[in-house]
């Protein structure tokens, strides 16, 4: 998964379904770790400002 | 803005949740520090600012000030779009959250509460896996606080709890994904907040008109992550925006998660305690969380100060907030969850009849109540199972 951070808002939704902690929140920066992600999809769903997409 | 090697108690977030914490920490006695990540409380505004006059007025004095509009009448429109008009309803107010946050943190601070803003939490501090402080950046630094209680009130990421080991993610059905507009030059009754359903509307969710002025309002829905899949909410506002308010201007845009489930399971561990969003609690109905993240906010914050003064910092001891919660709100909540999948996998068909049917009520017998006696009759299981939670819970 790859967050466009242009589009993103910060709201942190990714992170309340995300079932392996892989996001992270800092310095108003939204992180994806790609070696803890499942690829389940759940942030990209979520996200409300459809700023996730899957990475090719 | 300075800060001391350690304090009993450190909050995360200057939510509503996690300023009252810190207001009933400080008022019993203890020390405490709040960190805020943004440069203030209150910002950015991730919410409808729906609230009861009867939910809020316990926590601090209602002042002008933080008030955009008093609500006194709800108008909810079925998927066809017959109205139904309730004006006998407890008052509410739609409130300016940045300056209510304002309000709320400093009331926290009166109370001797120190607040540091631009404070980033990335990690809570451990010894032998005991947690003792809280890591965080401030001014560029990494900085360590030591305290006894972690509060944790960070909102829907609700990532700090996961640093203590609970389990804190929600289920895509659990949590819905929001999109407002802040909406000026619209025509909008501003002592009425609107409620629309419908599957083409906002699939297992709402969308809510909720007036700022004559000529402002909040548009906004929520549809659960689960209904997501192919179209996003932005889809059905700018369907709404475009059919309802076509010469009306967007000014910014609002993105938001909001928690549709019970409480969870574990809000509560050795030296911590989750409270808020963070906790999910939230009326799974209506997605109001404002007087629950302040009422359970209270309960921590006084919990809090009695394990400082009886330096029991154990889970054992903290689940006093958990038993308190669940006597307050917690035993609704878990009503309102399970009733949760009736209410919003309703058809349209049926809702259609219900507002049909309970617009047979005389205005003036429109109520909470006549909702239980008269409309019972037409169709007693639903109005049973859905209007009673809808209603009852509104503006909670």
């Amino acid at each position: 998964m790859k967050i466009e951070s242009s589009l993103c808002d910060i709201c942190g939704t990714c992170a309340g379904v995300c079932p392996v902690d892989a996001i992270r929140i800092f310095e108003f920066k939204v992180e994806i770790d790609n070696e803890k992600c499942i690829d389940c999809k759940n942030c990209l769903i979520i996200c409300p400002a459809e700023a996730i997409k899957e990475e090719k | 803005m300075t800060f001391r090697k350690k304090y009993d108690v450190i909050v995360i977030g200057a939510g509503p949740a996690g300023s009252v914490a810190a207001r009933f920490a400080a008022e019993h006695g203890a020390s405490v520090l709040i960190l805020e990540r943004d440069r203030e409380p209150g910002i950015p505004v991730r919410c409808a600012e729906g609230v009861s006059h009867d939910g809020i007025a316990p926590f601090i004095d209602i002042d002008e000030k933080w008030i955009a509009t008093t609500i006194k009448k709800a108008k909810l429109v079925a998927p066809n779009g017959e109205e139904l008009l309730m004006e006998n309803n407890p008052t509410g107010y739609v409130l300016e959250r940045r300056l209510f946050d304002t309000a709320l943190c400093n009331l926290a601070a009166e109370f001797g509460a120190e607040l540091l803003t631009k404070a980033d939490a990335f990690d809570l501090f451990k010894e032998a896996g005991e947690i003792k402080g809280v890591k965080f950046t401030y001014r560029g630094k990494e900085e360590i606080v030591l305290c006894d209680v972690v509060i944790a009130a960070d909102g829907v990421e609700s990532r700090v709890g996961r640093w203590a080991g609970i389990k804190t993610d929600l289920p895509l059905e659990d949590m819905e994904t929001s999109v407002m507009y802040q909406m000026t030059d619209i025509d909008v009754d501003p002592d009425c907040c609107e409620f629309y359903f419908g599957n083409e509307i906002a699939p297992q969710g709402y969308l809510w008109v909720f007036p700022k002025s004559r000529t402002s309002a909040n548009i906004g829905l929520g549809i659960a992550g689960s209904s997501a899949l192919k179209k996003k909410p932005q889809f059905y506002l700018d369907q709404f925006v475009q059919k309802h308010y076509p010469a009306g201007k967007i000014n910014y845009i609002v993105y938001a998660g909001i928690p549709t489930s019970d409480t969870l399971n574990q809000i509560v561990a050795d030296h911590i305690m989750l409270v808020g969003d963070a906790a999910r609690q939230v009326n799974p109905i209506t997605g109001g969380g404002i007087v629950q993240g302040m009422i359970a906010g209270s309960i921590a914050g006084k919990v809090a100060a009695d394990a400082v003064k009886e330096r029991n910092f154990k889970t054992k001891f903290l689940k006093r907030y958990r038993k308190e919660w669940n006597k307050r709100l917690g035993k609704t909540q878990k009503t309102m969850y399970a009733m949760k999948e009736k209410y919003l996998g309703i058809k349209d068909k049926r809702f259609n009849n219900l507002v049909k049917a309970m617009n047979k009520i005389p205005k003036d017998k429109l109520s909470i109540k006549t909702l239980f006696t008269e409309v019972v009759k037409n169709d007693p299981k639903l109005v049973i199972e859905v209007a009673r939670s809808f209603v009852v819970s509104k503006f909670k």
